[in-house]
């Protein structure tokens, strides 16, 4: 029998099918950034959402790095993870994955961006946002017919970002149960 | 069936696919190394497309399988069966019913949609593998965007046949960066790489996982003097009499007859379900194209 409010509880209730319909939702926002997906079933220790929470457990294992930024690290979430997913906890200049506010993963210069000839080793970052905000970009690439409105945190952070393709680190935005993706590839304007 | 982890394959295995597709999409037509697993059945198989089809369904979707466009040779049947016994998805030949589609060498001739997802099989992903054996070589090549050598090769069709000559796995460049093997689809199905779908590829033996986002620009390599050519063989389909799918020839006996019918199956049903009667047709839909 699960307790609540331990580090036992909040993982999927069906691992293998509810992490299919996660990635689902993950995959679903990495390949049309700009469009929120809801995304379901774990539920982290407090102040995490749903979202980020799925997204950690869904991505996660021994073989994946996690930086955890000072606004969300705590005691509950390093004892979460660790039981739910075996993610070595690291600075974030080594991390795979890195959860956090927005001003708290600051500055995007410290993860790993890739090689050029391994760009896939870089970091994705998952930020945690209380709602999805009014636009404040507009993005088009791959992923886009034509262009989208999106509610970025820091339009020239990301701009820069952009720049650095095909190096560059990832990001998931999560809010509540629902995630959108920002990945390097997409070419970032200010909303006019 | 409950013997098995749902979709095959263990859950650690999964998550590691799972990752590199999401890098796939955000760095389109970057090709991911993965630890590709052993799966019960020979590499050359599909075991790229399976994998990757196991990381990606769920148990709502509706799974197709074609091989060369077919829904019902030997290499489609199985993983079909495969998926059938191991995810317990239901499995469709009907295109515009499917949420998953693996495919082997061919994309459908219908239109895909938004909320579909193309699983290529690939053999050899390194589309300058046949130009430069060494895979130092070629990922240093892809690094500096240094992809003189392909026109070279195309160059050289030219100058032998006249024409380029390369039919199918004809290059493309993706989104204006990397140079990438859509596989070994004929080139008439090149255009319809601009789709609205999903498309993931997986190679197998080769261990590499790559994708292509909805919406990307994808461009065929070739020269303004000779532009690239979409081309098929210049036929309407026996059965079908569709002029616009790609055809496959049908040898009839030893003397020299022969048939073109739509390598892509299930358009060739729905044609003649919808009444469109061929050189060689008949009225009776049921008739098979065997």
């Amino acid at each position: 029998m699960q307790a609540e409010n331990t580090h036992f509880a909040g993982g999927f209730t069906a691992p293998a099918t509810d992490a299919a319909h996660a990635f689902r939702a993950a995959m679903n926002a990495m390949a049309r950034p700009g469009q929120f997906f809801d995304i379901t079933g774990a539920q982290a220790p407090a102040g995490i959402s749903i979202a980020a929470g799925t997204l950690l457990l869904t991505l996660c294992d021994p073989e994946t790095k996690l930086f955890l930024a000072d606004d969300v690290d705590s005691e509950a979430l390093r004892v979460w993870v660790t039981f739910h997913t075996g993610a070595p906890i690291v600075p974030a200049a080594e991390a795979d994955f890195a959860l956090g506010g927005w001003d708290a993963l600051l500055p995007l210069d410290q993860y790993r961006i890739g090689t050029s000839e391994y760009p896939d080793r870089s970091a994705t970052l998952i930020v945690e946002q209380p709602a999805f905000g009014a636009p404040t970009a507009v993005l088009s690439g791959p992923g886009i017919k034509d262009q989208i409105q999106m509610s970025l945190p820091d339009v020239t952070a990301l701009q820069r970002n952009t720049l650095l393709f095909p190096l560059g680190i990832d990001l998931f935005f999560t809010a509540g149960s629902q995630v959108m993706a920002l990945p390097r590839s997409s070419q970032i304007s200010e909303e006019a | 069936m409950s013997d098995y982890n749902f979709a095959y394959l263990d859950e650690q295995t999964k998550r590691m696919i799972r990752r590199a597709i999401l890098k796939g999409l955000a760095i389109p037509g970057y090709q991911v190394p993965f630890a590709s697993r052993e799966m019960p059945m020979p590499y050359g198989w599909g075991t790229g497309g399976v994998q990757v089809s196991a990381a990606t369904l769920t148990p709502d979707d509706t799974f197709k399988v074609i091989d060369q466009g077919a829904d019902d040779t030997t290499n489609a049947v199985s993983i079909r069966k495969f998926f059938e016994r191991t995810a317990n998805v239901a499995t469709t030949e009907e295109t515009d019913k499917a949420d998953v589609i693996q495919t082997r060498h061919r994309i459908p001739e219908a239109v895909l949609r938004e909320d579909q997802i193309l699983v290529y099989q690939v053999p050899i992903p390194e589309p300058l593998r046949f130009l430069e054996p060494r895979e130092t070589e070629t990922r240093k090549m892809h690094a500096l965007e240094e992809y003189g050598l392909m026109h070279v090769k195309l160059y050289e069709d030219i100058s032998q046949h006249g024409a380029i000559s390369t039919s199918y796995a004809y290059p493309v460049k993706v989104e204006g960066r990397y140079v990438m093997d859509p596989s070994p689809i004929p080139k008439f199905d090149n255009p319809k790489m601009d789709m609205p779908a999903i498309q993931l590829f997986g190679a197998g033996r080769e261990q590499r996982i790559y994708a292509v986002p909805p919406y990307t620009k994808i461009v065929s390599l070739d020269f303004e003097d000779y532009p690239f050519e979409a081309s098929k063989a210049d036929h309407a389909c026996d059965l079908c009499a569709a002029k616009d799918s790609y055809l496959d020839e049908v040898i009839l006996d030893d003397q020299g007859n022969r048939m073109f019918v739509c390598s892509d199956t299930d358009y060739c049903r729905s044609r003649r379900a919808a009444g469109h009667v061929g050189r060689l047709g008949t009225k009776n839909q049921l008739e098979a194209s065997a």
